[in-house]
């Protein structure tokens, strides 16, 4: 992974580590510099009671110039570090989104969206979080090694208490990274269940609310943010030793500089400065070797971001598409389904249907609920594609049109309307060159003409997410009028009107079928007055076309139908029954 | 409907925007914020003098090396004679003790400091959640509730970050801060005022520096939450991009939102790369400025070397508070921003307050000696329920009125139908029956009992509404019906079902009653899931049924038969249904016409379809539409 950020980044990570490299060799040169200034200039003058200008202006030039050069080792790394990290996470989120985009809706189906929003977010954030402190160890391990270099210089055996301490320092981290990852990743995935318990509560904040068990469903919440509560002072435990740990370490080592410093300066093998610059070296130390800990900890979490996002970006059983071309000009597409079966993970939902629309004619999709008609809906516009058997638009294999292609000759009205944040305007044109009379157009032809001149900004009025909020007839006019700008070939409605009056579907159908373009319809309804205005209505009972026919045809052939489309009918006169029978006891 | 709710509940963002409730009203003074907060929090109080005074002892390990440093050349190495070994050792034996105390207390004060905090936030989630469910439906409304989620998730993480990281450090800094300015003073009060001088500057820069960065960060936070209401339409929306293969667009719109990031980011890390730098700069000036002047003073006999020293590893000491007060400010402002909005829900009333809700917050075994059903609200009466709406109007904050003086009764046991077109004000009468939300004006009350006095317990158990989208929560059908009646057996959902008649449905389902529904109930179609929906009220067995289109998506003849079923087994029970087809009204007992906000019709559909009128209008096109043809 630190290797894959490399390979991206490598002149920024060069810059960081060469920051760092820097930093490294000037903290421990101030180190010694404190010490030179100790041994040359303060210990002599105070012993002669003398010193010269020139002498202090060296010695200040020296700090100060070891100072200039850590800092500008500081930019460069912090700088580096932080743009690369940024910079790759910038990039991750690009390609796992251009990922989302990609892959088929199947795919889209089996993950749940929290958790591709997570992994698009918290997860790649998590796996690039050590890249920013990598670079920092990287250069605490150069000045470990030159400390140790410098120490040998100095003195052997100071060095020798350089050597006790340095493995202890590397000892703790391990010990401490080992405890902590298992702690770490429990704490994370925890958090990912607090987080999913309260979307699902939220979510479902009507039903918790009109049956009364907010209670009960802050019950279940605490005990998972309980948990995660321990999981969270489990970690504080490892973390809270760490640090004063590595805290004492470099302290400890200072005093036995000092004592060991001491013994040596008797013996006459070293000097003051020796002594001052070696404990300095110490302290300055202290901070920085915690950054090795630090990137230790983080791995885990790092590790386990990591392999989310690879999920995603290795994910395969993306769309294929071919090169075929549809003929068709303006004129409204035929559309032929052969054998189509299809099944959600192990539950079949369509078995070996088949039927063809000519040019221009529309069909009624009908069926009892959990019939299958949606999953048929979305075949047709290769949302998804068959287990088995195939969908033809025009006589060609949808599977061989090339990306987008089909889009542009059909469009689908979804039964759940989504809403982009975005302007009137941009829902309906979705970014495509549409002049603002076509817009009105599709908005008239759609019945949502008088609603969207009603907003206070027209067109330009922000809706979704940020914007006004609309009602769910609102939002399926808009989704309409999306549809109808684009003088689709074949158009397929999914029970695309249940949200709105009657008298506004009835105006809109009519709209559909004397609209100025020639289309094909395909309309999934259950509204007589809608099933007649069709040509040929194929009757669905649980994934499998049980008849097709003209729907007057169909009432008296077909039992199921004819109990389904009339149920209203039925039940009003079995009421009226009733009520007669009532009158003759 | 749904698709944008999940949208909506999957931004994790931030900040919301304008309409974000919490953030709507002008915020709170940084300081403002931490003391409500750590009042609404006591348990982060808790035990905090000895943590306090852990932090200090632990603070003093600080400054152990430059006093042994000190000790150690003035009085072991330079003390007239040469090195004095054995003064030396003891010095250091001692120093060592120190060093591995105060560590012991930096560990204790650690582990202290941790449970205090994680113990505190758990409660303040826990509290913040059930908040959340107890503020009215106003302010849950869909385009809220993602923000609402982070609420309870990433702005407590980010308190619990500060509490934690920043918390000891700004103890222990502060601590150490002060320690080695004493130190110094102790040493030598000339230098001591020479670092003085050399910093303040600093403190003037690291004031500006640090607006700069608040600035910078707060644009950083604004742009993730526009990135991640970019990723969530990709994900959100992946049905309508593909159906209009507007990939391409909608991959640039995310990209320019992680571009827009990615900027901010950079900037802010500018900003406090410079501030940081800046400490390092004057720690180096500071140095120098010691060395000179502490020369010239040692000369004149006013220090002694080992002081010098000593000063020189003070200098550091004094000056890793101030560059670490920059990046814990930093994490502050996350942290204050975070509080700001947790505070901001919680502060938030509950507009549609349980009357039994002060005896919830009482401390357990309290008893309260007066007043005591006022603050326990009041029991439905036993038996079926009847309803009353008392001139009542309705408006939507800062909205139009959308009911206009209602007035009328609905006798016990009676089955009703109210009708009228989209946006007439239908769904707002089930609202404030079940009162999910309260009159402008005027009174609702249910069998003589204002509502706003009734006990939401009694209230939720007796009064249920069954909603138009029919959420499911991510588990199996039987587990979902059993929802209301978490008690209730298979068998007797089973029953349910077939009292429903719905029985064939259910078991023409892969696994039954085990069948699992998926996230939302997204595994099952639209219609399905409002058959769920209806079977958990029934289950739930309630004394007043209100049915909010509950049936739109579910095919004529299910719907026939269900309503059915209905009809036969809400004897003894009262029943709503705010109608859509107006099939359930032709069977009702009695249908009210809601037209533009007011009830202009009322009566059995026989008569109502009789005279010319607004129902009579909606009959004519309802029938046109499903009998023709």
């Amino acid at each position: 992974m630190l290797g894959v950020a490399v390979r991206e980044e490598p002149w920024i990570f060069a810059l960081s580590v060469v920051g760092s490299a820097l930093f490294a060799a000037a903290t421990v040169g101030s180190a010694f510099v404190i010490g030179q200034v100790t041994g040359r200039v303060i210990v002599p003058s105070f012993r002669e009671g003398r010193t010269t200008a020139g002498t202090l202006a060296l010695a200040a030039a020296a700090i100060i110039g070891v100072s200039v050069l850590k800092v500008v080792g500081m930019i460069g790394r912090r700088l580096g570090a932080g743009v690369m990290q940024f910079r790759l996470q910038a990039s991750y989120r690009r390609r796992v989104t251009r990922q989302y985009l990609r892959l088929p809706l199947s795919w889209h189906h089996r993950h749940s969206t929290g958790e591709l929003l997570s992994n698009a977010n918290s997860d790649v954030e998590a796996t690039w979080y050590p890249i920013a402190p990598f670079p920092f160890a990287v250069g605490t391990i150069v000045m470990i090694f030159i400390a140790g270099a410098a120490l040998v210089a100095t003195d052997p055996v100071l060095a020798l208490v350089g050597f006790c301490v340095f493995p202890a320092v590397f000892a703790v981290n391990v010990v401490y990274s080992r405890r902590m990852s298992p702690r770490m990743t429990r704490a994370q995935q925890l958090r990912g269940e607090v987080s999913a318990v309260a979307h699902e509560s939220f979510d479902g904040a009507l039903v918790v609310k009109t049956m009364g068990r907010e209670a009960e469903e802050t019950a279940r919440f605490r005990v998972v943010a309980e948990e995660l509560r321990d999981a969270l002072v489990a970690v504080g435990r490892v973390r809270g030793l760490f640090d004063p740990v590595m805290e004492a370490l470099p302290n400890l080592g200072t005093l036995l500089v000092l004592l060991v410093g001491s013994v040596r300066l008797s013996s006459g093998a070293v000097s003051v400065a020796d002594v001052v610059s070696v404990a300095y070296l110490f302290t300055v130390l202290a901070f920085p070797v915690r950054a090795i800990g630090w990137v230790l900890g983080e791995l885990p979490r790092s590790v386990v971001g990591w392999d989310r996002v690879q999920r995603v970006l290795t994910a395969g059983g993306s769309m294929p598409y071919g090169s075929a071309a549809l003929p068709g000009g303006g004129a409204a597409a035929a559309l032929a389904v052969e054998g189509a079966s299809f099944a959600y993970a192990e539950a079949p939902v369509l078995h070996d249907v088949s039927f063809d629309v000519a040019p221009g004619r529309t069909l009624a999709l009908v069926g009892p609920t959990g019939s299958g008609k949606s999953t048929l809906a979305g075949l047709l516009v290769r949302l998804v594609d068959p287990t088995g058997g195939r969908v033809l638009v025009d006589d060609v294999d949808v599977r061989l049109l090339p990306a987008g292609a089909l889009a542009d000759s059909v469009a689908l009205v979804p039964q759940t309307t989504f809403v982009f944040d975005d302007t009137v305007r941009g829902n309906v044109t979705l970014g495509a060159d549409i002049d603002d009379a076509e817009v009105w157009r599709g908005l008239r032809l759609a019945q949502a003409e008088r609603f969207v001149a009603a907003l206070p900004q027209g067109l330009d009025t922000r809706v979704g997410e940020r914007g006004t909020t609309l009602s769910g007839g609102q939002r399926q006019r808009l989704a309409l009028a999306r549809a109808l700008v684009r003088s689709p070939r074949l158009l397929v409605l999914d029970d695309a009107t249940s949200s709105v009056d009657a008298s506004v579907e009835g105006a809109i159908l009519r709209g559909v079928r004397d609209a100025p373009f020639p289309s094909t319809v395909v309309v999934i309804a259950y509204r007589r007055a809608t099933i007649s205005l069709a040509d040929e209505v194929i009757y669905l009972e649980q994934g499998r076309v049980v008849a097709r026919g003209r729907h007057e045809v169909l009432l008296t052939t077909t039992p199921g139908y004819r109990h389904l489309v009339t149920a209203y009918e039925q039940a009003e006169r079995d009421r009226v029954l009733a009520a007669e029978g009532e009158v003759v006891a | 409907m749904t698709m944008t709710d999940r949208a909506r509940a999957d931004r994790a963002s931030a900040d919301t925007g304008p309409g974000d409730a919490t953030t709507a009203n002008e915020p709170d003074s940084t300081w403002r914020t931490l003391v409500r907060g750590l009042q609404l929090t006591p348990e982060l109080r808790t035990g905090i003098g000895r943590t306090l005074l852990l932090a200090l002892v632990a603070t003093a390990g600080r400054v152990v090396v430059p006093v042994a440093v000190q000790q150690t050349i003035d009085r072991g190495l330079r003390a007239g004679a040469g090195p004095r070994i054995s003064v030396v050792a003891s010095l250091i034996a001692a120093a060592g003790v120190v060093v591995v105390i105060t560590a012991a207390a930096a560990y204790a004060m650690n582990v202290r400091l941790y449970r205090t905090s994680e113990t505190a936030l758990a409660a303040l989630r826990t509290r913040a959640f059930r908040h959340v469910h107890d503020l009215s439906m106003l302010h849950q409304q869909a385009e809220r509730r993602g923000s609402l989620v982070s609420r309870v998730t990433s702005d407590v993480d980010q308190i619990s970050n500060f509490v934690q990281f920043g918390g000891i450090l700004v103890v222990v800094s502060l601590g150490q801060f002060v320690l080695a300015s004493v130190l110094m003073f102790v040493y030598s009060w000339q230098l001591a005022l020479l670092v003085y001088a050399c910093f303040l500057p600093l403190a003037f820069a690291i004031r500006h520096f640090q607006r700069r960065l608040a600035a910078a960060y707060s644009v950083v936070r604004r742009r993730v939450g526009d990135m991640l209401g970019g990723i969530s339409e990709s994900v959100v929306g992946a049905q309508v991009i593909r159906a209009h293969a507007i990939e391409a667009r909608t991959g640039e719109r995310v990209d320019r939102a992680i571009a827009a990031n990615f900027r901010a980011q950079v900037r802010a890390q500018r900003i406090s790369v410079l501030t940081f730098s800046a400490g390092e700069i004057v720690a180096g000036l500071a140095n120098a400025a010691v060395v000179v002047v502490g020369v010239l003073l040692g000369i004149g006999g006013h220090l002694s070397a080992g002081r010098l020293t000593a000063f020189l590893f003070l200098v550091t000491l004094f000056v890793q508070p101030v560059q670490i007060a920059t990046e814990v400010l930093n994490e502050a402002q996350n942290a204050i921003a975070g509080w700001r909005r947790v505070l901001g829900v919680l502060d938030t009333p509950p507009d549609v307050a349980d009357p039994a809700a002060g005896g919830r917050e009482l401390p357990q075994g309290r008893e309260l000696p007066q007043g005591r059903e006022l603050l326990q609200g009041r029991e439905l009466p036993q038996g079926p329920l009847a309803a009353r709406f008392d001139h009542v109007s309705f408006s939507y904050p800062g909205g139009p009125e959308v009911l206009h003086d209602v007035d009328l009764e609905i006798a016990p046991r009676a089955r009703v139908a109210v009708v009228g077109e989209t946006g007439s004000g239908k769904t707002t009468f089930a609202k404030l029956l079940t009162r999910l939300m309260d009159p402008t004006t005027g009174m609702v009350l249910i069998s003589g009992v204002p509502l706003t006095e009734v006990r939401f317990d009694s209230l939720r158990r007796r009064v249920v509404m069954v909603p138009q989208d029919g959420f499911l929560f991510d588990s199996t059908v039987g587990d979902n019906v059993r929802y209301g009646r978490p008690e209730a057996s298979d068998d007797d959902v089973r029953l349910a079902f077939i009292e429903l008649g719905l029985l064939d449905w259910v078991e023409s389902l892969s696994e039954g009653l085990a069948t699992p529904v998926g996230e939302r109930g997204e595994s099952l179609s639209v219609g399905e899931r409002q058959l769920v929906a209806v079977a958990r009220a029934y289950l739930a067995d309630p004394d007043l049924l209100v049915l909010d289109e509950a049936t739109s998506a579910v095919d004529p003849a299910t719907e026939v038969r269900l309503q059915r079923a209905l009809d036969s087994l809400t004897r003894g029970r009262t029943t709503l249904a705010i109608a859509h087809r107006l099939s359930t009204a032709e069977s009702a007992d009695e249908v009210i016409v809601v037209d533009a906000g007011r009830v202009v019709q009322r009566g059995p559909h026989r008569e109502l379809v009789a005279v010319p009128g607004v129902y009579a209008a909606l009959h004519a096109s309802w029938m046109s539409q499903t009998r023709s043809g």
